[in-house]
């Protein structure tokens, strides 16, 4: 959370108030001025003062509620007994709209998913899945990869993220953990980019083995890639009608 | 008969033998005549077969690299991707109502399924699930267990086929065709709906459409009756898939592995049961399981579910004739900001916005035609977050994984979908097994390359 402007102690009295209500939104990084890319000539159209601010990212502080305290706890524990603390794996925790969400550091992944699995307070059986997203404009954490956990045992969900940095896009594989991550790595790799350490063939799944790029990063266009399909081309985008 | 070893055109025979190996260029006969006279090939000799891309018993283009020793699989590898559309990337390009028809065609075998776990989703991330309507959900739960029975009855029948049996797969499509029927009663589509949004339903159900659904209820069990009686003593299907094709528990549990795979295995782990979403804890139903962990046991299974979901269509439709006699009951949530502007009603001229509504935006609110305008080209803004809905398939989990930036369009959605993710048990199910009975083991999968590659 960041500190109110000036440094001046939060007023409670007036907290609730809606001029103090945007205060935290317009002291969030800012991320991008003005609209519509005009840089060169003199701005008519009023937009040119515009400041985009960036939400600053969601933590939850326990209690978590629910069953996430068990899970928190009991992962904290056994994360102990192997000497590693509750927050070096964990960087935070995320519970938004009844989600539980476990943001991992890369170098602990492993270590974390093998406790899931094996711990019988937590036992997570069922890997479901790894699912990619990129945010071209978080610095140092551009490349995520989401994993979501089901427990049959105590009929829990859980999910992991990971985050990478888009120059250097490792991630530890899980299959030495769960065998079913074998092909959502591989799409993952194939449509971000994502490079598995220790996955056993980390090859292109969706796309054709000697395709170029990584189609679902934010960067690559939909269509206007040249293809031998009968003479067509799909125009770009920016050629296309839009909307907003 | 030919038996002579040919090479490839244009290159002699010892070019052909360094390269490739020896090429034999049969027209029928028996293999053991053909390589009977090179005994040291016929003591180790290792055949690799591309079965598919287009091979009439992969359901679509899925292709298989199997390596035989004799009819022995001793590899079995699944190459997916033929049918890869982008789905996913080009719903980040449309409105979130707009994501409804991209992604009902992922497993175009359960439209309804997609359509309700990525719509699911999007009203987790709005925060208004508690303001969907009775009648909506109502609808949703019918049309989902329909979706099932076509679902099951599409995998059932073919599995017929696959292993020659004609009169099976009729029986199967015959059924089918009435489930068919009945989505096109109600959503004008015999597949790739978009009837599900967010916020509810596209509209309501037509008038005699509670009538039609009842009559199916009606046929119905004699068509089950007829496929149970072809099927399940039928010795040619039993031979085929019992004992084969084998997953227990822990190699189900190993492989991620749900629906009625894991279910055919004893475990009767059912979302709908588990993890209740639309009000499916306040239906009777029964989890079918078996305890075979075969292929046969997955057939029976999924027979019996079929006679499950006409348990719950049964149950919704008196819900929905207990609601007869409410007034203007709302099929899609009360809130301007979300729910689709235009009250669609069969015009003279075809399906479209309703008269009154037409009116009233042109020629009596200048707001209402703004906000319908707005609406209807830009769309609503949802929340930043992320959520992950699951929900019980015909097939297993699908989950939908639906990420937000706070805009009019979907930042990034990732469909888990279960033909997939069962894909990865080929291997486990057919290697050690006869070259013939990779054809039921996949079958029993059921996966749908569309939703497999999307």
């Amino acid at each position: 959370m960041t500190t109110p402007p000036g440094g001046e102690p939060p007023d409670e009295e007036h907290a609730g108030l809606p001029a103090r209500l945007g205060e935290e939104r317009l002291d969030a990084q800012v991320v991008r001025t003005g609209m519509f890319g005009v840089q060169t000539t003199g701005d008519t159209s009023g937009y040119g003062r515009l400041q985009v601010h960036q939400r600053p990212p969601l933590v939850s502080e326990p209690p978590y509620g629910g069953y996430f305290d068990t899970i928190a706890a009991a992962l904290g524990s056994a994360l102990r007994a192997d000497g590693l603390g509750f927050g070096d794996a964990i960087e935070r925790v995320v519970v938004d709209r009844g989600e539980l969400t476990f943001h991992v550091r890369r170098a602990h992944l492993v270590a974390v998913v093998d406790k899931l699995l094996h711990d019988p307070a937590l036992r997570f059986e069922i890997f479901s899945g790894v699912s990619g997203v990129h945010y071209p404009d978080e610095e140092g954490r551009e490349l995520r990869a989401v994993y979501h956990f089901t427990s049959i045992t105590h009929n829990r969900r859980l999910r992991l993220e990971v985050s990478t940095p888009d120059a250097d896009r490792h991630i530890p594989s899980v299959t030495s953990v769960y065998p079913a991550a074998n092909w959502h790595e591989r799409e993952t790799w194939d449509f971000f980019g994502i490079i598995f350490d220790g996955h056993p063939a980390l090859t292109r799944i969706e796309m054709p083995d000697d395709w170029r790029g990584h189609p679902q990063r934010k960067d690559y266009p939909l269509g206007g890639i040249p293809v031998e399909y009968r003479g067509t081309k799909v125009p770009p985008p920016d050629e296309r009608r839009s909307y907003s | 008969m030919s038996t002579s070893a040919h090479a490839t055109p244009g290159a002699s025979d010892a070019d052909a033998d360094a390269t490739e190996g020896r090429v034999y260029n049969v027209a029928g006969g028996d293999w053991d005549e053909i390589v009977g006279g090179d005994s040291e090939r016929a003591a180790n000799e290792q055949i690799v077969v591309n079965m598919g891309p287009q091979h009439p018993s992969t359901h679509g283009v899925l292709r298989l690299i199997l390596t035989l020793d004799g009819e022995t699989v001793t590899d079995a590898r699944a190459s997916i991707g033929y049918l890869h559309t982008g789905i996913e990337k080009n719903m980040e390009f449309r409105t979130w109502t707009q994501g409804t028809t991209f992604i009902t065609r992922a497993d175009y075998l359960m439209p309804i399924f997609n359509e309700t776990a990525y719509c699911l989703a999007v009203e987790r991330l709005l925060g208004i699930e508690d303001r969907i309507p009775e009648r909506a959900t109502l609808i949703r739960v019918l049309m989902l267990e329909l979706n099932r029975i076509g679902s099951h009855l599409g995998g059932i029948g073919p599995f017929g086929l696959e292993l020659g049996a004609t009169t099976i797969f009729l029986q199967g499509v015959r059924m089918r065709e009435n489930v068919l029927d009945l989505f096109e009663l109600v959503t004008g589509l015999r597949m790739n709906h978009a009837f599900v949004r967010p916020g509810g339903v596209a509209q309501d159900l037509p008038p005699g459409g509670i009538e039609a659904i009842r009559d199916f209820l009606r046929k119905a069990p004699a068509w089950t009756r007829d496929l149970h009686k072809l099927i399940d003593a039928n010795p040619v299907f039993k031979a085929r898939t019992q004992g084969i094709a084998y997953l227990d528990l822990e190699g189900c549990m190993a492989l991620g592995v749900t629906g009625p795979m894991l279910r055919a295995t004893g475990l009767p782990w059912d979302l709908r049961k588990s993890q209740p979403y639309l009000g499916y804890e306040t239906y009777d139903f029964e989890v079918p399981t078996q305890e075979t962990c075969d292929a046969y046991g997955r057939y029976v299974v999924r027979m019996n579910e079929i006679d499950q979901s006409l348990r719950i269509i049964e149950q919704v439709l008196d819900r929905l004739a207990d609601r007869s006699g409410i007034a203007n009951d709302p099929w899609l949530i009360q809130d301007a900001k979300v729910g689709w502007p235009a009250r669609l009603s069969l015009g003279p001229d075809g399906l479209g916005p309703s008269p009154e509504h037409i009116a009233h935006i042109m020629g009596q609110s200048m707001e209402a035609l703004i906000h319908h305008f707005k609406l209807v080209t830009e769309g609503f803004r949802v929340p930043a977050g992320q959520v992950y809905v699951p929900i019980e398939s015909a097939k297993g989990e699908l989950g939908c994984h639906v990420v937000s930036d706070g805009t009019t369009r979907p930042y990034r959605v990732h469909l888990r979908d279960p033909s997939f993710h069962h894909l990865q048990a080929v291997s486990v199910l057919c290697e050690g097994g006869n070259l013939a009975d990779v054809i039921p083991a996949i079958a029993s999968i059921d996966p749908v390359i569309g939703g497999v590659d999307r």
